[in-house]
């Protein structure tokens, strides 16, 4: 029976595997009228939930007078052009909330490097 | 006069009614990217079994049953003998059918022992309503089942947090009211999810999908029907 949930489903698109701490840029595919651009959304990956089809993910970034801005995103969501990796950080935690309290220099993530 | 408003639509002049089973739900894209909440059905192949007439009956219906049952290991049937000799009555020749429901029509639009799919009677973009049994709570509360409110934690009270509160006064009436709300006996019973959106039929899947929820747990048997609220 649950066969039939996995056939409606709609494939999941091929992003990089994306993880907490991650530096991202974010593709978004904006319809505008009959016009479609790219705004690119660049931050923090804070959190990452549901799964399968229903993944999400927040991504942070401090925008200008240092006014945090928070987007949540559905990983397979066609307005997602694409997810490009910046940068990997080294992480003890699987949701960054910790980082909404802090500022400027203590941001600051360490970087993985494999 | 009253024969008017009686009248049904056009859609439920034809046979228009599917029974079947909840699947669960997940999500899909529409066009414009923007996600759709979906519940997947199984729904049919359903059968015509019998065929309720004025004449006859008092009303007309049109019965159908749905979900067949294969045989057991030693080749003999699941069902009773009653119930199959009414699946194979007139020479129909129907598999081994577990539910069988009627759906009352004006006009009788199909023949006993016809075939009927989802792409038969529904297309995407049609208003249904959806009718199942809802998942049992038990003996509830009156929190859960009339949606009261709690009472305080703390200044005091003790094992009052989740209580009735008054059930009426003191010796006029002394007695409790009728029909007052308190804890008892929920869900378990027959709801109606009225003008859910078609999104999806699939004749080769036997799959139906419709916008939003559907009362009952998974497997549960719906009957799915036009949506009222259309007239």
């Amino acid at each position: 029976m649950t066969d039939l949930i996995k056939a409606l489903e709609p494939a999941q698109t091929q992003h990089p595997r994306i993880q907490p701490g991650d530096s991202v840029r974010v593709h978004l595919r904006i319809v505008e009228g009959n016009r479609e651009r790219i705004q690119v959304f660049h931050g923090t990956v804070i959190r990452i939930g549901g799964g399968g089809v229903n993944t999400t993910f927040t991504v942070r970034r401090i925008a200008s007078h240092g006014i945090g801005v928070e987007r949540t995103f559905l990983l397979h969501s066609p307005r997602i052009e694409k997810v490009e990796i910046v940068r990997n950080a080294k992480v003890r935690r699987a949701k960054l909330y910790y980082l909404r309290a802090l500022t400027g220099k203590a941001t600051r993530l360490k970087e993985r490097r494999f | 006069m009253g024969e008017e408003r009686l009248s049904l639509s056009p859609l439920e002049a034809v046979m228009k009614g599917i029974i079947g089973k909840k699947v669960g739900m997940t999500q899909i894209f529409g066009d414009d990217g923007q996600a759709i909440p979906v519940t997947v059905i199984q729904a049919g192949p359903c059968y015509v079994t019998q065929i309720r007439s004025e004449e006859k009956d008092g009303y007309t219906a049109v019965q159908l049953g749905f979900d067949e049952l294969p045989p057991k290991r030693n080749g003999s049937s699941r069902l009773t003998q009653p119930k199959r000799g009414h699946l194979q009555r007139n020479g129909m020749a129907l598999p081994d059918l577990r539910v069988l429901r009627e759906f009352r029509v004006k006009e009788i639009s199909v023949e006993e022992g016809q075939k009927l799919l989802v792409s038969d009677v529904f297309a995407p973009g049609e208003r249904v309503d959806v009718v199942g049994t809802s998942k049992g709570r038990g003996f509830a509360g009156t929190v859960k089942r009339h949606g009261f409110n709690r009472q305080p934690k703390t200044h005091g009270a003790s094992d009052r947090e989740r209580a009735p509160g008054s059930i009426g006064a003191t010796s006029t009436p002394g007695r409790v009211m009728k029909g007052l709300r308190m804890a008892g006996r929920m869900g378990g019973e027959r709801v109606t999810a009225q003008n859910l959106e078609v999104v999806v039929v699939d004749a080769e899947k036997n799959m139906l999908a419709v916008r939003g929820s559907v009362p009952g747990a998974r497997g549960g048997i719906l009957l799915i029907k036009p949506s009222r609220k259309q007239r």
